[in-house]
């Protein structure tokens, strides 16, 4: 148990080392962002300041060991474009994120499981070949397009749910949460469907492909030629061995969620990191994206950090203590 | 000769690949929907009824025209007009030529040096290998998106803003291709694992032959089915990518619009009634992606009986 | 015991009650797939019966149609595989057209299965007895602390030693000996009265093979289990079975007692299958084998399916199909043995 747990966190250490390198790179080479924060027409003195004050004219070196220590500290440094902590704008707008990011994973774990497991169990059935159509389309969405349409079809013409914004918003300690009031929840509705439908299709497909996947097992075979009911085999026996896989990739896909709430913020103009993130790219405000990027690296490890303790608890031959039991074979 | 090549056709329409086809009305539409793109595409310079990328011929008093079938709409028209006056018909046209054809070369450059890499991570093992696989994994563990967008983002930072414009669509080509490698070499780089422990490798060694070599021949045609569906699937998450980044506004350059960028415009106006100018090139994106998905589910369970 | 002491009652479900009825009769079984390009026969008119405690070895090469004879008859076919024709009875009453809950009632509970492969038979999620324990209550009247003991009794019979720690551990705890042993306890669980061993020791070692089959044997005699055991290996039934049916192209070329079909074999397929087992003291220049290949289902020849590699074969072979006929202990489908022909002869 614990040199898994040791290997695992050894490999997290190793990518958040890569990724900070990468950060670093772009903090340090990428572009000339004083032309992005005050203009093309400054003056030769102005650029030289404003370097100085971004403590961009230092040599190479003690920038990275500054960069190191202040990301070690959460520091980093300031947004050339807005002008403040990057550290605080980005927490200022990580809870916008993250429930944004909850909610569609909520949703699509609670319909796309389900429905995987309606469609692989009923494979001939006339409502899984609609599921399955109506989960091709959902692929084919666009995120974007799908929230130009809900906003056209709740906002526009119907004029039931916000089509921008989060709404009403109320501090918990530093945090603050629009799951508390009704005008926050109104305004999650669109975005956390338009997050979470894609994904919900693509566990549902992938739901149902494992158990396909596993009702063909010699496993499952033997578990019908012992008699056991129908519901004992698919839901006590194909089910837990289909959650083996979906649990590696389900992790996989919030970290997607994460990454596609750049394009649901945007259109929603939802105030997370995601909508800092795409304007930090348009005006190359590199302080913005390297955090960031070190940010949503680091909920990609933690995630896979978490999914790599959900497979241990499910799978038994990861908990074996493997010298104890080849020397019991027989 | 000729009676060889009635042969072979007759074969091919016996096979098991054309029956599946045959057999499932929705691949044949989609077959047909993904041949009605590709003409309209290929030969939009010179089959689309309006020329839009020539500012010159465009007349602001035709802007927000709706589609010819509404009672404020024109007949040349069809489709209607977008802000500028443009034919939104020959804009659709012409931007999915620009989709497609960032989603071809994207998929090119991937499925090249997803092969290759997986060949060589197969192949050699070792150290390559693990180095390549790890990659790999931190890529995987990356959505597509958000690397493509940091390599555009460095590449705004890194190239003047003239220089960016004018090769901004290769920067997109490289970054959906370099965020989409990672199946195709893990696909082969099993493959070629299998392979190479088969004893006809060992037979090359001992008769002189590289073993390399003779391993391509056999390796290649092996991995062609499986590269052919990923490439498929590649292709319509290809064309989404661009469309989402276009979107964003980090894709295309606004003066050749892709169907993402014409969605972008579009949105712009959703507001004040002008749906067309959304809703028309969004419907465009999404039958041609969802056809080519379909030749994607149908190719990969024709390809894999395992799984009907 | 003749019919007509027995006047013919008329039961509600096709039932034969019989005193001294086999236990499991299998009447024109037919097992058809259908494909694109018309229906392939796997099992083309077979009929078999086992009695109480009886062990029937199934032998033939694969493809044969062996454990989809055995698939059918615990309704487990694949489909698009089904039953095109025939009957089957579990104690003279008739299974193969029972509601699939019914049929569910009758495995693990009648009828027991083993398949071929141990390392993959059980769930790798759920500890052993957890899986004794689920097919236990599911046939048996138990609660979980009865259905616990019985798993640990069952567990040590099957010669698992150490049971009561065994139990809670995993498959991939145990080697693949071990495993099978678990197979079969779990086939054991509700005491069926026919268990369909399909291959069972074809994944195994060499040397752990003897043991299951030895295993096999001394638990079914112990119970009064008749085994229905399907093998390509004419060894293990020549040790194992008390008769055997030998099966070619779905369809079954030769019937009768163990001893009798190995000693003086009918069929000339079963005279080559014989020929070619190796026997110790018996000097022979080299060890006889069959020309040709097995038929593949969509070209199975008129007339006798044999025809085309019978060293034997005359012109009714290759037109007309035979039928299973009597020849002292054996039947035998081979139109040497027809009387006309003899009389011909």
């Amino acid at each position: 148990m614990a040199a898994y747990i040791l290997r695992r966190l050894m490999q997290a250490v190793i990518v958040m080392l890569a990724v900070g390198f990468i950060a670093f790179g772009m903090f340090n080479f990428v572009g000339d962002p004083v032309t992005n924060f005050i203009g093309q027409d400054a003056t030769p003195e102005d650029h030289e300041r404003m370097r100085a004050a971004l403590g961009l004219d230092q040599p190479f070196y003690v920038q990275y060991a500054r960069f190191a220590a202040n990301a070690a500290q959460g520091e980093f440094g300031t947004s050339y474009r807005l002008g403040m902590k990057v550290s605080a704008v980005l927490a200022e707008r990580l809870p916008a994120t993250l429930e944004l990011v909850f909610a569609a994973a909520a949703i699509s774990i609670l319909v796309g499981v389900p429905l995987g497991v309606y469609t692989g169990i009923h494979r001939y059935g006339l409502l899984s070949r609609a599921f399955l159509t109506f989960s091709l389309v959902g692929i084919s969405l666009p995120t974007f397009l799908i929230g130009i349409l809900l906003i056209l079809v709740f906002s526009v013409i119907l004029g039931w749910l916000p089509s921008f914004g989060r709404g009403q918003v109320v501090p918990v300690g530093w945090w603050s949460t629009g799951y508390l009031t009704q005008s926050g929840l109104r305004s999650l509705i669109l975005p956390a469907i338009t997050l979470g439908l894609f994904q919900t299709t693509l566990i549902m497909r992938l739901v149902r492909a494992e158990m396909l996947e596993v009702l063909r097992t010699d496993y499952i075979k033997f578990a019908r030629a012992r008699g056991l009911t129908e519901r004992a085999i698919n839901f006590g026996h194909a089910l837990k061995n289909t959650m083996v896989p979906v649990i590696t990739i389900m992790g996989l896909q919030i970290g997607g969620l994460i990454a596609f709430a750049i394009i649901t913020e945007t259109v929603f103009q939802w105030p997370g990191m995601g909508l800092l993130f795409l304007q930090a790219i348009q005006y190359a405000d590199v302080p913005v994206m390297s955090c960031y990027l070190i940010l949503v690296a680091m909920m990609f490890v933690l995630i896979n950090l978490a999914v790599d303790l959900l497979y241990y608890a499910v799978d038994p031959r990861l908990r074996a203590d493997r010298g104890a039991v080849r020397g019991r074979q027989v | 000769m000729a009676l060889a090549y009635v042969d072979t056709a007759r074969r091919a329409l016996d096979s098991d690949l054309f029956y599946s086809f045959r057999r499932s009305p929705a691949t044949v539409a989609a077959a047909v929907v993904v041949l009605v793109y590709f003409f309209a595409a290929g030969l939009a310079p010179w089959i689309a009824p309006h020329n839009t990328y020539d500012v010159a011929i465009l007349d602001l008093s035709n802007a927000f025209l709706p589609p010819a079938w509404t009672a404020s709409g024109k007949a040349q028209f069809l489709l209607g007009t977008d802000d500028q006056g443009r034919d939104v018909l020959s804009t659709i046209m012409l931007g999915a030529r620009v989709s497609l054809m960032v989603g071809f070369a994207a998929v090119l450059f991937a499925a090249v040096l997803g092969v290759t890499l997986g060949l060589v991570s197969g192949y050699v093992g070792g150290v390559v290998d693990a180095a390549i696989m790890r990659v790999a994994d931190v890529m995987l563990s990356f959505p597509a998106i958000l690397i493509a967008l940091l390599i555009d983002g460095v590449a705004r930072g890194v190239l003047p803003r003239d220089l960016h414009t004018r090769v901004s669509v290769y920067v997109l080509i490289f970054s959906i291709g370099l965020s989409t490698w990672v199946q195709y070499a893990r696909t082969v780089r099993a493959t070629t694992m299998v392979e190479k422990s088969k004893e006809y490798v060992q037979a090359a060694r001992v008769i002189g032959l590289h073993p390399a070599l003779i391993m391509l021949r056999h390796v290649l045609p092996n991995v062609l089915g499986p590269v052919l569906v990923i490439a498929t699937i590649g292709l319509a998450i290809a064309v989404l990518t661009e469309a989402t980044l276009s979107f964003l506004g980090v894709g295309v350059p606004p003066t050749q619009p892709s169907l993402g960028t014409l969605i972008r415009i579009g949105n712009n106006f959703l507001f004040s009634g002008e749906w067309w100018m959304t809703i028309v090139p969004g419907a465009a994106l999404v039958v041609l992606v969802l056809s080519v998905n379909l030749l994607g589910d149908w190719l990969r369970d024709a390809l894999n009986p395992k799984l009907r | 015991m003749s019919a007509m002491d027995h006047p013919t009652v008329i039961l509600p479900r096709e039932t034969r009650p019989r005193a001294n009825q086999p236990l499991l009769q299998v009447e024109n079984l037919v097992v058809e797939f259908p494909t694109r390009r018309g229906v392939l026969r796997a099992i083309d008119d077979v009929s078999f019966h086992i009695d109480p405690g009886e062990v029937l070895g199934v032998v033939g090469e694969s493809g044969a149609g062996k454990s989809l004879t055995g698939a059918s008859i615990i309704g487990l076919l694949e489909p698009p595989g089904r039953i095109a024709g025939g009957r089957i009875f579990l104690d003279g009453s008739r299974i193969d057209d029972l509601p699939p809950e019914k049929l569910r009632r009758i495995r693990g509970k009648q009828i027991g299965a083993i398949f071929q492969d141990p390392l993959t038979s059980l769930n790798p999620l759920y500890s052993v007895g957890r899986q004794l324990v689920e097919t236990i209550t599911t046939h048996l009247d138990m609660n979980q602390a009865e259905a616990r003991r019985r798993a640990i009794d069952l567990l040590a019979e099957v010669g698992i030693p150490a049971p009561e720690r065994r139990i809670d551990h995993y498959p991939h705890q145990f080697s693949g000996g071990m495993r099978q042993r678990v197979v079969i306890a779990l086939a054991l669980c509700a005491n069926p009265r026919l268990i369909i061993a399909d291959e069972p020791t074809t994944a195994l070692d060499v040397s752990i093979q003897a043991q299951i089959i030895a295993l096999l044997k001394r638990l079914c005699r112990d119970h009064g289990t008749a085994v229905m055991l399907i093998t390509h290996d004419m060894g293990v039934i020549a040790e194992t079975a008390d008769r055997v049916a030998v099966m070619y192209a779905g369809r079954i070329a030769e019937v009768g007692p163990v001893r009798q079909v190995i000693k003086h074999a009918l069929h000339p397929y079963t005279v080559g299958l014989m020929g070619s087992i190796p026997s110790v003291g018996v000097d022979r220049a080299r060890l006889a084998q069959i020309d040709g290949a097995m038929p593949r289902l969509n070209a199975i020849p008129e007339g006798c399916a044999f025809n085309p590699r019978c060293p034997k074969v005359f012109d009714r072979c290759r037109v007309e199909r035979p039928d299973l006929i009597p020849q002292g202990p054996t039947a035998v489908s081979c139109w040497l043995y027809d009387r006309k022909e003899a009389r011909r002869g």
